[in-house]
């Protein structure tokens, strides 16, 4: 789960590392408000789950009232990278002296948690990692021993030489570890940490995603989900258990297990059609998954075929061929609807499935295939 | 012969008056696992189906010598639970468990990785030794017994490999699930390690998908260190990228973790990738026919007649035998 600068940027403060004044805004008058009480140029910085927000227009300097009341307006009329802007950040504009970039990761090769700092802050990382790697200084921090002040200090001291600056910047970089651990992030970044002309280090940008994982014990972090960032299927999805992702095919998928669905996904494109979506309904097999599972893709109006491919383990086919039946009924879907439902209690599933009388198929490959040829992608 | 789980295995089921653990022992044992106990705290003392319950790992243990455990407690005690087994001396932990927090993950991988201990998991089906032993979750039905070993990130996926496999009468040794999670404790290359020094083993498939780099390390394996023929699947070829991994983790891993980048790294070790899981068998036929011709012409050159043609023999003779059994 992403959460946005803003509320990053509480945790941050929660955890005593120093991030310049501001609030959110939603409204231009606000917006306004918050600058006046600053008393300062701010910055006014949307806050959207996307990367590149300041080549889109929007992150912009406002030196007095009425330049922030016109960029509130503005930004708050963007869609950046299909996502409307609701909330904007306003907050002090600080001078910068320099910009580094700091974050740690969970590394799943290493399996610790690694730290990358680096003298080319402000700027894409991605864009360092793949053209000047070696401007990024790594460290895998033990995660039983924890991260050492002497460990911290020898990373701040590969971009600082002034001992004040290294202070600060290895406090900060201890405080970023214990906000990783404190929250279960799998993801903290501060991009840019910047110094000032009277030497303070101060984070102006913050980035924390949280391990999925880790969200049922922190509900306080559950409570910053953004439900406007997210579509309403996403939304209906989750809280059905439903793992779904929306894409843009034709040929909407209903599998159990992750890689299967993937699979299955992959086998619609090598046979000539596209997935409409990645759907898992995972391990357990409550009918009602189903229902919603159905309910969601048939909103797709780019859909013109189902296929659910369900290989029975601990899911059971006749609890998913109810679902099936129960959907059907309800839903009473257009578009041709094909199933294979194979491994524990497929004997089951095939009986209750008489009653709406589906077409089949035996094998993954054949299911996928007929799908296709139903939903006429074939002939196209 | 088998890898990590045969006959002599025995097991204590972490969780056995759960829903997922009750409704697994009792497969697990109808498999012919040897299921030698149960463990839920304050219930020590009672039978589940006949299998006597204890109240910690530690009792368990010592009433009953087992040297496995397999986890179906819920996401909140998973990581206590692979402690508590550790802690109680079985040397195999298999953590069927999905949800499990990935930094409390880190340092249960180094506790168990300093002790010796065999973690697999978590969030995983765990493994089928064919017709010996069963452990997690794998239905048992779709295993014959064969020369094939298999191993697999996913879950439901492996299923559909181990049935094409079955299908084509190919059976298998041992057949493992990994895990999809980002810290799991047995990698790729610790199971084709295994296989390839178990003599039954004659042919591997590996099954990975996107995201980290640790199927293009398992490439360079078997590059390297294996002789067994190795055949592959990867999922996720049509994935959107940037929907479960951040861009941050490939920075280190020198990737993104692209369904192409795996294929090309696998075909580039020799492994042949399959488009579809039913190709799978295909593959591997031709690729043991290719390595069978090999042999057969360097055999030729060096004129030697000891006992390796007869092994031969009993390869195909156990490919033979699977057929027929598929039959009935």
């Amino acid at each position: 789960m992403k959460v946005h600068e803003y509320q990053a940027k509480e945790i941050f403060i929660a955890a005593g590392i120093p991030v310049p004044p501001g609030r959110i805004a939603t409204t231009v008058s606000e917006a306004v408000a918050i600058a006046d009480e600053i008393g300062r140029p701010v910055m006014v910085k949307a806050q959207v789950h996307v990367g590149g927000r300041g080549k889109a227009g929007g992150v912009k300097y406002a030196e007095n009232l009425e330049a922030t009341k016109i960029w509130a307006q503005r930004i708050l009329e963007l869609t950046i990278k299909g996502l409307p802007v609701k909330k904007i950040l306003v907050t002090e504009a600080v001078d910068i002296t320099s910009e580094t970039y700091l974050g740690i990761i969970l590394d799943r090769v290493t399996k610790k948690p690694v730290i990358m700092i680096s003298a080319a802050g402000g700027i894409d990382i991605e864009e360092v990692a793949a053209n000047t790697p070696e401007k990024i200084h790594k460290f895998a921090v033990d995660p039983e021993l924890g991260l050492r002040p002497f460990e911290a200090r020898n990373l701040a001291y590969k971009i600082f030489r002034d001992i004040k600056l290294v202070r600060q910047v290895a406090d900060i970089i201890l405080k970023l570890y214990d906000v990783f651990w404190k929250v279960d992030a799998s993801l903290v970044e501060i991009n840019p940490l910047i110094t000032t002309p009277i030497n303070e280090v101060i984070a102006i940008d913050a980035k924390l995603n949280i391990d999925d994982n880790g969200l049922f014990r922190h509900k306080e972090i559950e409570d910053m989900r953004d439900l406007d960032a997210e579509n309403e299927s996403e939304i209906e999805a989750r809280e059905a258990g439903l793992s779904f992702i929306k894409l843009d095919g034709n040929i909407g998928c209903v599998v159990n297990g992750a890689g299967l669905a993937m699979a299955t996904m992959d086998l619609v494109k090598h046979y000539g059609g596209d997935p409409a979506n990645f759907l898992d309904i995972g391990g357990s097999s409550n009918p009602d998954k189903v229902l919603t599972a159905m309910r969601i893709i048939l909103r797709d109006t780019n859909v013109r075929a189902i296929l659910i491919n369900i290989f029975g383990g601990i899911t059971r086919c006749d609890d998913v061929a109810t679902g099936i039946v129960a959907a059907y009924k309800e839903l009473k879907p257009e578009i041709p609807i094909v199933t294979r439902l194979t491994g524990t209690n497929a004997a089951q599933a095939k009986k209750i499935l008489k009653e709406i009388n589906l077409p089949t198929a035996p094998t993954l490959d054949e299911v996928v295939k007929k799908a296709i040829k139903l939903a006429g992608l074939d002939e196209d | 012969m088998s890898i990590f789980i045969n006959k002599k295995t025995k097991v204590v089921v972490q969780g056995i008056t759960g829903r997922d653990g009750s409704f697994h022992a009792t497969q697990m044992k109808k498999y012919g696992t040897n299921i030698v106990g149960g463990v839920t705290p304050g219930k020590g003392g009672t039978k589940m189906s006949g299998i006597p319950v204890f109240d910690s790992v530690a009792e368990a243990v010592k009433a009953t010598k087992a040297n496995t455990s397999v986890i179906y407690v819920p996401p909140p005690f998973a990581i206590d639970a692979i402690y508590e087994a550790a802690d109680a001396g079985v040397s195999l932990i298999v953590c069927i468990t999905e949800g499990v927090p990935a930094n409390d993950m880190m340092k249960v991988y180094r506790y168990t990785k300093h002790r010796g201990i065999r973690l697999i998991g978590p969030n995983c089906p765990g493994l089928i030794s064919t017709d010996q032993s069963k452990v997690g979750i794998m239905p048992g039905n779709i295993c014959i017994k064969g020369p094939v070993g298999v191993v697999s990130r996913s879950g439901t996926l492996t299923y559909e490999a181990i049935w094409a496999l079955t299908c084509a009468g190919m059976g298998q040794t041992t057949c493992i699930g990994i895990g999809g999670d980002q810290i799991i404790g047995t990698n790729f290359i610790d199971v084709l390690q295994a296989f390839e020094d178990d003599k039954a083993t004659k042919a591997v498939v590996m099954i990975g998908e996107i995201g980290g780099s640790d199927e293009e390390e398992a490439a360079k394996f078997v590059k390297n260190k294996m002789t067994k023929p190795v055949v592959g699947f990867i999922a996720g070829r049509t994935a959107p990228p940037g929907k479960r991994m951040g861009h941050a983790g490939a920075i280190i891993s020198g990737g993104t973790g692209t369904a192409e980048e795996k294929v090309k790294a696998l075909e580039a070790a020799g492994i042949p990738v399959a488009a579809s899981p039913t190709q799978l068998p295909v593959l591997l036929k031709e690729k043991m026919d290719e390595l069978k011709k090999k042999a057969k012409a360097s055999k030729k050159k060096v004129v030697k007649k000891t006992a390796k043609p007869t092994k031969k023999v009993a390869a195909k003779k156990a490919v033979k035998k699977t057929s027929t059994k598929k039959k009935k």
